[in-house]
């Protein structure tokens, strides 16, 4: 075997049982850098708001609600009228300017333009006490979303804490906390924030012109039923979530590593439920939505003159055969609302469930 | 200073099981002594449900003994001092994909132990402290700040390591840490596991069920069958010749890799299946599939006996 070279690789004889060595051949620098393909770096919210933003109806009703955010924000400012505002011209109440139709005139704003001065449109008409529908309406919503948001947030940190500890502790405690929890589960829950609001209000008194006043009493008293109430729910979901959370290895080996227990719930479990925290509290939105519109509706919601989208529906009830725009400009706005966050809170779902990662 | 690090006496461990009106006490762990020595593996086989792993979280106080000692580095661990104790006892897990939480990344997971115990006064020293251990185990700084996920098996046994590694232990606890891997990278992670010990001089407790690999880690084993420690000797001698039927038994199940001694050696096959650990038969637990089993069998346990050469086996017909 003269003039064989060790650093080469043999050429393969035909019909020769020996293996193609050149096969076997170390793998060049960028060969192996191929072979180290990792998907890129992402974190787990960055993730979810990707897949959030590649479903149509999530995106849709992000738009419908950043347009109504936009509209309650921007529309006080341009429109001249305020919504206890009895409506005027120079100075002297215009007494025409009761049940406009939208975009109607009263006699006297028509002899105020034929003048040569500019009146700003009634763009969804007057109601009975003479006053822009628009701008109530605008203001409702602006009452609307806050008590949902608000009484949200009640919810979430009440029933997060009081799910967490329960969860967490196991045992004993849990079981008499989930009790607890039962009872006011079995409790109808109309019946008592009629009861309750009926009661609270009454009781509270606010200094006139602080902030508690200018929502009145109705609206605190309706936070406080939110925070009574309806916490229960996001309670049992967060600790059913946490007691499965709370199997998995890794919550043992921090606490082999010698964590205390809030530090565990802080760092491991928390974060691991956050896409149910983060989906139920957008469900929940509407939810405070439509209690509030009831409460209203009934008569025991935000107090007048501020109007909220189920006061103003309850008193479009009324002129209901003349009138029926003034129940369905309300009642529009509500459907968007619930229906909008409805879809959001789906589409987050969707987009944090690791289960349907797949999709 | 003893040359033992790690000393359990008389450890139980019992579970409350209710079982239709009743409680009944499942005895995962009963009666169990054993001691490790500075820098030593101790291997500790037996087949799944037989409280190994109890054994294990155990001496680490996941679960509170319910009865015996625990004595560490010549001081008795208790549910007080036991978050000192932590930092120098630690645990290796049998699954890589669970016990890393999947919202942290690489840096905060081996990062915890010294956040969880203060062990650094400036991010930068934290961060030092951890890219040193990634690459005591093997792992690229680039890596850091990866999610658990994004690796491969051996990579997050080898990150489950270094946070094991983080507070500087002198003795861990390692539940079956290759048998949720493939054959080629348990043998990465058992070299590595040799090679930090002759680095840093950590004793193992060596859990596991393939009494080859235990053979191969171990300086002692132990074997355990129902709760109770069977037999324990040096690694060679408990393979080479065992005494108690039921470690034959398991040393006839390995295989070997040569097909003629395999043909010319008798398979033991243990007939009937391990008796339920809330049932236990009276007298010695291995009674019941023991073809050597006798009338005092039935009624005296038998206790682990020294039959020379530091060779214990608990079995009074061999």
């Amino acid at each position: 075997m003269a003039g064989y070279d060790l650093n080469k690789t043999p050429d393969k004889q035909i019909l020769s049982m020996q293996l193609d060595l050149s096969k076997f051949e170390k793998a060049t620098e960028e060969e192996k850098r191929q072979q180290d393909v990792m998907s890129e770096s992402t974190t787990f919210f960055k993730d979810g708001m990707r897949k959030l933003f590649k479903n149509p109806l999530a995106v849709g009703s992000i738009a419908v609600l950043c347009l109504i955010m936009a509209l309650i924000i921007v529309a006080p400012h341009f429109v001249p009228y305020s919504y206890q505002e009895i409506l005027s011209v120079e100075g002297k109440r215009d007494k025409g300017a009761k049940n406009l139709a939208p975009f109607e005139y009263s006699k006297a704003e028509q002899a105020y333009i034929a003048k040569g001065n500019y009146r700003f449109p009634h763009i969804f008409g007057t109601d009975e006490q003479c006053r822009d529908y628009f701008i109530r309406v605008i203001y409702g919503t602006r009452v609307s979303l806050v008590v949902g948001f608000f009484a949200s947030i009640i919810v979430l940190i009440i029933g997060l804490i009081y799910g967490s500890i329960s969860g967490y502790a196991g045992g004993r405690p849990d079981l008499i906390m989930m009790r607890i929890v039962d009872i006011i589960y079995s409790l109808p829950d109309m019946l008592v924030v009629i009861l309750l609001s009926v009661v609270l209000s009454q009781i509270l008194v606010f200094k006139s012109g602080s902030f508690l006043a200018m929502m009145g009493s109705n609206m605190v008293s309706l936070f406080i039923v939110f925070g009574l109430l309806y916490w229960v729910g996001m309670a049992r979901l967060i600790r059913a979530q946490i007691l499965s959370i709370k199997e998995n290895e890794y919550i043992l080996a921090a606490r082999s590593i010698g964590a205390k227990p809030g530090h565990i719930i802080r760092k491991h479990i928390l974060p691991n439920c956050l896409s149910v925290i983060i989906i139920s509290t957008a469900l929940q939105i509407p939810s405070a939505i439509f209690t509030e519109s009831y409460l209203s509706f009934v008569g025991l919601g935000v107090q007048a003159p501020m109007p909220s989208l189920g006061s103003l529906a309850n008193s479009a009830r009324e002129g209901l055969q003349s009138y029926p725009y003034k129940l369905v400009f309300p009642a529009l706005m509500i459907c968007l609302i619930v229906l909008s966050l409805n879809l959001l809170g789906d589409g987050l779902r969707d987009a944090f469930d690791p289960k349907l990662k797949s999709k | 200073m003893s040359e033992n690090i790690l000393e359990v006496q008389h450890l139980k461990q019992y579970f409350k099981v209710r079982n239709g009106w009743k409680l009944l006490d499942l005895k995962a762990v009963d009666d169990v002594s054993f001691t490790i020595k500075h820098g030593q593996t101790l291997g500790l086989v037996g087949e799944s449900g037989c409280g190994k792993t109890t054994v294990g979280r155990t001496l680490l106080h996941l679960y509170e003994p319910t009865d015996g000692k625990i004595i560490f580095d010549g001081e008795e661990v208790t549910s007080k001092n036991i978050t000192a104790m932590r930092k120098k006892m630690q645990m290796v897990f049998q699954d890589p994909y669970s016990s890393l939480n999947p919202r942290m990344t690489v840096e905060d997971i081996i990062g915890e132990p010294l956040d969880v115990h203060k062990l650094y006064s400036t991010r930068a020293e934290r961060r030092d402290k951890i890219l040193s251990l990634m690459e005591t185990v093997g792992l690229n700084a680039e890596h850091a700040t990866r999610y658990a996920h994004e690796f491969s098996g051996g990579q997050r046994q080898r990150i489950g390591i270094a946070r094991a590694l983080a507070v500087d232990p002198k003795f861990i606890v390692c539940d079956e840490p290759v048998s949720a891997l493939d054959v080629s990278i348990q043998a990465q992670v058992i070299n590595m596991f040799e090679e930090l010990q002759e680095r840093l001089g950590v004793a193992y407790l060596f859990i596991a069920h393939d009494l080859l690999v235990v053979q191969h880690i171990s300086d002692r084993i132990a074997v355990m069958y129902l709760g109770k420690l069977v037999e324990v000797a040096d690694a060679d001698e408990l393979c080479n010749e065992p005494v108690h039927p039921y470690t034959q038994s398991l040393l006839s199940a390995v295989p070997i890799p040569d097909p003629k001694i395999t043909k010319a050696r008798q398979r033991i096959v243990l007939e009937g299946d391990v008796p339920s650990p809330l049932h236990m038969p009276t007298g010695c637990p291995f009674r019941t599939r023991c073809k050597y089993a006798t009338e005092q069998c039935a009624q005296v346990c038998p206790e682990l006996t020294d039959r020379g050469n530091g060779h214990f086996v608990a079995c009074h017909n061999r």
